[in-house]
């Protein structure tokens, strides 16, 4: 059994030396008593879901407990009751991190009252929003944070099951969390009796296997079940009547790992990070044509500028940086003049986009916002579970008129259809995943309306991105090296050598290769029109 | 593509799959792990499987089958002796993946989503992998190759060949 005596003594002997070792390696430096990784990177970033990543080995239960794992749990349930719990939660004002940010406290409040035979927690680790990796980073190097505060749950509402669900993408993220359950088990911190105060509670892993529609509570819940991931009408809440008919908690990776800080810092000190009705931080995978891409944590309310400008470093390659995409499938497009908004739940549902999972797509010049609707319109339509019409039939019309727009079919009133149908799709489907759907169109044509009126009455696209659209052509720059005529996979370029090079217009599948391979500085010679 | 499964060659996978199902029997929600580890045993889920599949864990086939098709991870024919994925993510998409996809479809003669004839290759696209700071990115089994160019695709495919 373990006992805080022996936490105690682990937590003596080994953390000095992993600071130590990390010191030495010049990875880590001290922040007050804190250890947080170094450079530049990391100046700005506020770690508390992240806190242990990079620091702590996984695989190593110890290295956990050296940097206060299981503490919470320990000083939990030996001198607080349930109810406590909830309170401390609810008190923090701790909302959802998997996209909706709904207190958690309150959904625990309705399970801990609600009495029942069985009860049972469930992390969602399906991370869904294909451009985001908050949560694979947390269960491949802290899985015990979720372990714990899955625990910590777990007695706070009366259950003795957790499940955590996670994607079949992520086998590294599975391989290790089968890793930490296990030694959670044998140092006696899952199962029976837990530090001897009868507390019981243990987890079992369960595979997605690739529907993101799954992500969602209710159909994550169908999937545990075996049948198809398909959501339930919102009868009960889940707290209520969820998994199995059973009270059934589910929170996302990120908001678990949150919860044993909380406990042992208190919500005050949590409360004092971030804004008022947004407390704590929230990680970030800023991604997309970003100089500096990777996880970032920060406190809410930093605005989008400092996050994608001076820990991003600004858009790759000296290109202009046009918008930023957050929210995923759910989300929208914020253009570069909303750069200065503050980045929390309120801020950016003000400005029609969310906060979502995490996901921040940089955008430049190049990309077509067209396009980017289309993209996320075409997920939507493949990822539909195909229970509700307005979602199965409304995102494939939707994606029928994108798709034609930027192959240059555009016609008039495509605009108002799309309005028209983001309407009805977003009012009367059963789930977020029907009811969000049409938000990158919306936000897209809400700020970049002239771009869909260039493709549909100008047949051009400024971005320069819709293949159908555009034309390569060889300026009176080029120096005749017949490199592109060599590229050209369909032989369509045509010159002698030191003279200028032609493209013949009607067999080039503008397929980019001689723009690639143009030696011609600064300006290359092939040009896109 | 018609395939045979070979019950004499897999004797000791079938074996070992039946006490995996009658393992799991006694618990609950069995469906989707005994699913999953067919598909992980045998490389895709052979009719003769999802027979006993129900017979052992009274499903009928039908509701397998429902289930079986809903889940994009199950596959109903053998895949490749290779496998890639193309990560279709959004961050791979706005660094150019599409074009990526494009080029190993014209490499190796197939659309995503098949094998090619001689059962080498198949072709598959992901929805995010989780390793969007070095989009685009494709995995091959279980490399993974990041910042791939057009121009590389080439040389990689011919690392498997
Ligand atoms: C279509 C759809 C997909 C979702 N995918 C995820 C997901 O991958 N991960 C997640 O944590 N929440 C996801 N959610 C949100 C969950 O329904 C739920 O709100 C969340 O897991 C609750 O946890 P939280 O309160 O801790 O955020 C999704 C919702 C919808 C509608
Ligand atoms: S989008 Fe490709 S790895 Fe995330």
């Amino acid at each position: 059994m373990m006992t805080k005596e022996r936490m105690d003594s682990i937590k003596e002997v080994l953390k000095p030396k992993i600071v130590e070792k990390l010191i030495g390696e010049d990875k880590v430096e001290l922040r007050g008593d804190e250890v947080v990784l170094k450079g530049e990177y990391y100046k700005k970033q506020v770690r508390i879901a992240l806190k242990n990543c990079d620091i702590v080995d996984p695989t190593n239960i110890e290295e956990y407990i050296a940097f206060d794992g299981y503490y919470a749990l320990y000083d939990s349930l030996t001198k607080k009751k349930p109810g406590d719990i909830v309170e401390e939660i609810k008190n923090s004002l701790l909302r959802g991190r998997g996209g909706a940010g709904f207190p958690t406290g309150r959904k625990w409040d309705e399970a801990y009252r609600y009495q029942a035979d069985k009860k049972y927690i469930i992390c969602n680790a399906d991370e869904g929003d294909p451009g985001a990796f908050m949560d694979r980073s947390i269960l491949e190097k802290d899985p015990h944070s979720v372990l714990e505060g899955m625990a910590l749950g777990g007695y706070a509402i009366g259950s003795d099951q957790g499940y955590i669900y996670v994607r079949a993408e992520y086998p590294m993220a599975v391989k290790r969390l089968e890793i930490a359950i296990k030694q959670a088990r044998e140092y006696g911190l899952l199962g029976e009796n837990i530090f001897g105060t009868g507390f019981n509670f243990d987890i079992e892993l369960r595979l997605g296997s690739g529907a993101f529609v799954c992500g969602e509570g209710t159909a994550l819940m169908e999937s545990i079940e075996g049948r198809r991931g398909m959501p339930r009408p919102k009868i009960h809440r889940t707290a209520h009547v969820g998994l199995w008919g059973k009270p059934t908690i589910i929170n996302n990776v990120e908001t678990l790992a949150n919860v044993p800080v909380i406990i042992n810092k208190g919500y005050e000190w949590f409360r004092g990070i971030g804004t008022e009705e947004s407390p704590g931080t929230k990680v970030f995978a800023l991604v997309g044509k970003v100089e500096n891409a990777g996880l970032v944590e920060v406190p809410m309310g930093m605005t989008l500028r400092e996050i994608i400008f001076d820990i991003g470093g600004g858009a790759q390659d000296g290109k202009e940086y046009k918008a930023v995409q957050t929210g995923g499938p759910s989300g929208g497009c914020i253009p570069a003049d909303l750069i200065d908004t503050p980045v929390d739940f309120e801020s950016l549902g003000k400005i029609w986009s969310i906060m979502g999972s995490g996901g921040m797509v940089v955008m430049d010049e190049n990309t077509c916002m067209v396009d980017i609707a289309k993209f996320f319109l075409d997920f939507s339509v493949e990822e539909s579970c195909g229970k509700c019409v307005p979602c199965r039939e409304g995102t494939k019309r939707m994606y029928e008129i994108l798709d034609r727009i930027t192959k240059g079919e555009g016609v008039e009133g495509d605009i108002e259809r799309l309005e028209e149908l983001s309407e009805t799709v977003s009012s009367a489907s059963l789930c977020g995943l029907g009811q969000t759907a049409p938000n990158p169109v919306i936000t897209t044509l809400k700020y970049y309306r002239h771009e869909y009126e260039d493709h549909i009455h100008n047949k051009s696209c400024p971005a320069k991105s819709c293949k159908p659209l555009i034309k390569y052509f060889i300026e009176d720059t080029c120096i005749g090296c017949t490199r592109c005529a060599k590229a050209c996979p369909v032989s369509c370029i045509s010159g002698k050598v030191k003279e200028l090079h032609v493209i013949d217009q009607s067999m080039c599948i503008k397929c980019g290769a001689c723009y690639d391979v143009c030696p011609v500085k600064p300006i290359k010679a092939v040009s896109i029109i | 593509m018609e395939f045979k499964f070979d019950m004499e060659k897999n004797k000791d996978k079938v074996i070992e799959f039946q006490d995996f199902l009658n393992e799991k029997k006694s618990t609950k929600g069995p469906l989707m792990p005994a699913l999953q580890q067919a598909q992980e045993v045998f490389g895709y889920l052979p009719m003769e499987m999802l027979e006993v599949i129900s017979k052992t864990l009274q499903i009928p086939m039908a509701e397998i089958y429902g289930v079986a098709t809903f889940y994009s991870q199950f596959s109903f024919i053998p895949q490749g002796e290779n496998k890639i994925s193309v990560c279709l993510g959004t961050a791979c998409y706005v660094k150019g993946a599409q074009n990526i996809l494009e080029e190993i479809e014209s490499q190796l003669g197939i659309k995503s989503g098949l094998t090619t004839p001689d059962q080498k290759f198949s072709i598959a696209s992901a929805r995010c992998v989780g390793d969007c700071s070095i989009a685009p990115v494709i995995l091959v089994n279980e490399d993974v190759y990041a910042k791939v160019k057009k121009s590389e695709i080439k040389d990689i495919i011919n690392k498997y060949k």
